[in-house]
């Protein structure tokens, strides 16, 4: 096999057969990856297919079992991130690891092995961001930094280290379009320089149009290899889940305006709870029967604690402010809101949808035991286990939840399984209003499809859906009609017709659409010389 | 090589019932080094400690005068524990206990009637309950450290307790001894076989209270609630439960019953108020709340054993010759080895010889040499 590969000559990276198993778990199987030097090498697969775990093995967080990396022509073990930098692999998670009290130099030096003073470190990080674009003030605090800024600081403190490959796990979830934008031709440059790159994604179009060279993995094992340009956005979605995803079924033809207003939020404010939290500001609106109402923005501007307002785990100082089926519920809780017919999917799936170590069927108690009490709990509050486990398997079933054993803990299941099932929990109850945030971030693309098409079929039924993301393809695929969430302001609602990608982009920056639209980048730009 | 511990993808179901045996066991094994080097006989000391008590009639009525308040505070606090409240404070709570119940027959003397001994009890386990109600509410309200609080909350009651016994509530009869009136036969707690030895209804009290919250904790949805909240506020918060009330609720039981406990423990097995009444009962349920996994049944298992290591103890001094200190140094060292062997529960223990993958680890040093 060795000699097989080390052939491949002009292979930056050639992993031949990489395999780790947790448990019974074949997370990776027998993976091949061949990357070649200057290219843009796309990662696909779904939630669980193994992306994680083989980016971990190549970045020396994980052990492989089995297999071997060949890093230019040579047979190389990676046992720590260390090592792996030090042959030239750097890495940028999806979950950032910054300390939000220190300045981006100061996060920076953190990272590096040697003892480079902090001046010189931000000289260097100050004219490598200007040189790709990526303009950075290395004495800015993180906690004041938007997500599109703190990603640049990972770039930046990857690059500094002049790694020949560069691992980006997910990076454009979190960005603007425009900051999308700006790192397709950040990486564009860097490709042409003569650096890998690669690439994790489920954006398909994404994928499209910047990747050369596309490894499909699902359940672990490599299905295919294909040259993402030649192929649709359906093909690939059909190799990565291995059947035909479903496009979105969606009827236009009947009117969603004129029903009755579900759902009406009269200007709702609040102050901020911590030092990093949001205010919102003087909130308005009102969805209709049958409608799916959409809020599109960047992460942090306030639509967590715009959901927390709504589902009453926070509740409001007036009660008109939140009005739920036509009754007044700003002073109710979670569990009276819930009585007059919402129902609500918060962001965090883990923690806050469900209690991680508890099993689905206590999750489903969790959230219904207010308003299924009669079905769920006998005299002196006991907990009737077999009518809630035949509630779980009918949500399980109806979801298509795929997991090991019958009533599993939440955490074990993959993060799109557990969406299914924590949107299904609610479901089930058939509610008027349904309050979603982000209900397909970190899902794969069966799971996700399926998700959509539950919340179009809820609607059609008469309900509200109030769905909040920051992912504006699935916004524009449902929507009918979408507002935009900025620093704790809502924008005036658009219809679908009049709205597109430009205008609602515009909006996430914060800038109102006309001319006086501003790239936030030069604003950093030119305080940073203070 | 080397010993890596690798997470279970679940928790382990036969480590859960094994690791309380295996601490013991280790305990055991701990304790045969301590008496080898105290220069005794270890097969001595460990007989006498643990075996000895264990058979006679007498000794056995020990046992269970022992073990009811450590079952009955452990239970309470095995709610706190598993709504992650961590209530230190019980000694304090079982002192107050103590006190409230005992105040009804000093100023009601002549209240001799059979409602007396009832009242007694329910003043105790209310006294308990508003003690413990202090730091429930401190860190309801203002989000204060409840470990702190109910701690320090301890050497209050204590004092509180010395000062009456030698002031105000001191028995004139008792020669200048600091003690408070011997208790009427209407506010004894009644032995239950008088004739073979002092077990009293102390420890019916523990096991009803046992069962009640393992019914509690495992069947209800208010018990539903304590673990959520316990486990993850936030997703307990989602699901309509408010973890103020959640703190309050634990706390009032756990201070309720650790009440109880102080007062059968003055008006059963002491029989009057003294400045010392508990050798350390309500810190020991701490452990034996952990020691029986904090499940009202197991914490009924653990209760009997803590109850020999102090039985034991007891005979140690007088048999083998070492002081009291071993009685909680041997406390310590099970509760030590508890939380040890629950690691055991979430993790595996794997031998790894450094494995032989696909080359040796002198090319790493070789590339980075070449890049450095």
């Amino acid at each position: 096999m060795t000699a097989e590969s080390i052939h491949e000559t002009g292979a930056l990276l050639d992993v031949r057969g990489l395999t780790k198993v947790f448990g019974d778990l074949k997370a990776c199987d027998a993976v091949d990856l061949v990357i070649g030097k200057g290219e843009i090498h796309a990662l696909l697969g779904e939630n669980g297919a193994g992306k994680s775990t083989l980016v971990k093995m190549l970045f020396g967080s994980l052990e492989p079992n089995a297999g071997t990396i060949v890093w230019k022509d040579r047979p190389v073990r990676i046992s720590s991130p260390a090592e792996a930098r030090q042959l030239g692999i750097g890495m940028v998670f999806q979950h950032f690891s910054l300390f939000e009290a220190l300045t981006a130099a100061e996060n920076i030096a953190l990272s590096l092995d040697d003892n480079t003073p902090i001046r010189t470190i931000a000289a260097k990080a100050k004219a490598l961001s200007h040189s790709y674009g990526l303009p950075l003030d290395p004495y800015s605090m993180v906690g004041d930094l938007s997500v599109g800024e703190r990603q640049r600081i990972e770039i930046i403190r990857c690059l500094l280290q002049r790694p020949e490959l560069i691992i980006l796990d997910e990076p454009t979830s979190v960005l603007t379009p425009q900051e999308a934008d700006r790192l397709f031709e950040t990486l564009e440059r860097l490709r042409d320089e003569g650096k890998s790159i690669l690439y994790i994604s489920h954006r398909l179009e994404e994928v499209k149009r910047l990747c050369d060279r596309a490894t499909v993995l699902r359940h672990g094992k490599v299905v295919g290899h294909c040259d993402p340009r030649q192929e649709t956005a359906s093909s690939l979605a059909r190799m990565m889940v291995g059947s035909e995803v479903k496009a979105v079924d969606r009827h236009a033809d009947e009117g969603s305006a004129g029903g009755e207003r579900l759902l009406e939020i009269t200007s709702l404010s609040r102050k901020p709870a911590t030092p990093f939290s949001t205010p919102l500001r003087d909130i308005s609106l009102a969805v209709s029967a049958g409608e799916i109402f959409g809020i599109a923005g960047v992460a942090g501007n306030g639509q967590g604690e715009f959901f927390e307002a709504i589902s009453g785990e926070i509740r409001q100082p007036a009660s008109g402010m939140v009005r739920i089926c036509g009754r007044d519920a700003g002073h109710l809780g979670i569990s009276a809101r819930r009585a007059l017919g919402a129902a609500f999917v918060p962001e965090e799936r883990l923690g806050h949808g469900a209690a991680p170590a508890m099993r689905l069927s206590d999750n489903l108690l969790l959230a219904r035991h207010a308003t299924d009490s009669k079905r769920y709990l006998g005299a002196l509050g006991t907990i009737r286990r077999e009518a809630i486990r035949e509630s779980a398997r009918h949500v399980n079933e109806m979801m298509d939840v795929r997991k090991s054993g019958e009533d599993p803990a939440a955490s074990a299941l993959s993060g799109g399984n557990l969406q299914k099932f924590i949107i299904g929990r609610e479901l089930d109850r058939e509610p008027k209003v349904l309050v979603v945030n982000q209900p397909t971030w970190g899902v794969d693309a069966g799971a996700a499809a399926r998700i959509r098409q539950a919340l179009i079929e809820l609607a059609r039924s008469g309900s509200v859906v109030l769905v909040i993301s920051q992912d504006l393809d699935e916004l524009f695929e449902i929507s009918d009609r979408v507002a935009v969430m900025h620093n704790g302001e809502l924008s005036a609602p658009l219809t679908i017709a009049e709205a597109t990608f430009e205008k609602i982009g515009l909006l996430m920056g914060g800038a109102e659409p006309g001319p006086a639209a501003h790239p936030h980048a030069a604003e950093t730009e030119t305080e940073g010389a203070a | 090589m080397r010993l890596e511990l690798v997470k279970r993808p679940q928790q382990s179901k036969l480590y859960s019932a094994l690791s309380p045996f295996i601490a013991f066991g280790l305990t055991l094994v701990a304790g045969a080094f301590l008496f080898a080097m105290l220069g005794k006989n270890p097969a001595l000391g460990l007989y006498t400690y643990f075996v000895e008590p264990l058979t006679e009639l007498w000794s056995l009525h020990e046992l269970a005068v022992k073990a009811a308040p450590l079952i009955l505070i452990a239970v309470g606090l095995s709610v706190c524990f598993v709504s992650n409240n961590w209530n230190i404070g019980a000694e304090g709570q079982f002192t107050i206990g103590a006190i409230t119940g005992a105040a009804l027959p000093l100023y009601f003397p002549d209240a001799q009637t059979i409602a007396l001994l009832p009242a007694m009890l329910v003043c105790g386990a209310l006294g308990g309950a508003v003690y413990a109600a202090i730091p429930a509410l401190l860190k309801a309200r203002f989000n204060t450290n409840e470990i702190l609080t109910s701690l320090m909350l301890v050497y209050v009651a204590q004092l509180f307790l010395d000062w009456l016994v030698r002031g105000p509530w001191r028995d004139p009869a008792a020669m200048s001894f600091p003690q408070a009136p011997a208790f009427s036969s209407w506010a004894t707690l009644p032995e239950l076989f008088p004739m073979s030895g002092r077990a009293n209804w102390g420890i019916v009290f523990a096991l009803v209270a046992a069962l009640v919250v393992w019914f509690m904790l495992s069947r209800t949805l208010k018990g539903f609630e304590i673990r959520v909240i316990g486990q993850s506020p936030r997703a307990g918060r989602f699901g309509g439960f408010s973890t103020a009330r959640t703190i309050v609720f634990a706390f009032l039981v756990s201070g309720a019953l650790a009440g109880l406990a102080g007062i059968a423990e003055v008006s059963g097995a002491i029989g009057r108020l003294q400045p010392q009444i508990s050798p350390g009962y309500g810190f020991a349920a701490i452990i034996v709340a952990f020691l029986g996994r904090l499940n009202p049944l197991g914490i009924v298992a653990a209760g009997f054993v803590l109850a020999l290591s102090y039985l034991g103890g007891e005979a140690a001094q007088i048999a083998v010759g070492v002081t009291d200190k071993t009685v909680r140094a041997f406390q310590g060292i099970l509760l030590f080895f508890v939380l040890a062997c629950d690691t055991l529960i979430h993790y595996q223990i794997r031998i790894v010889r450094r494995a032989p993958l696909s080359e040796p680890a002198s090319l790493s040093t070789e590339t980075a040499h070449g890049h450095g």
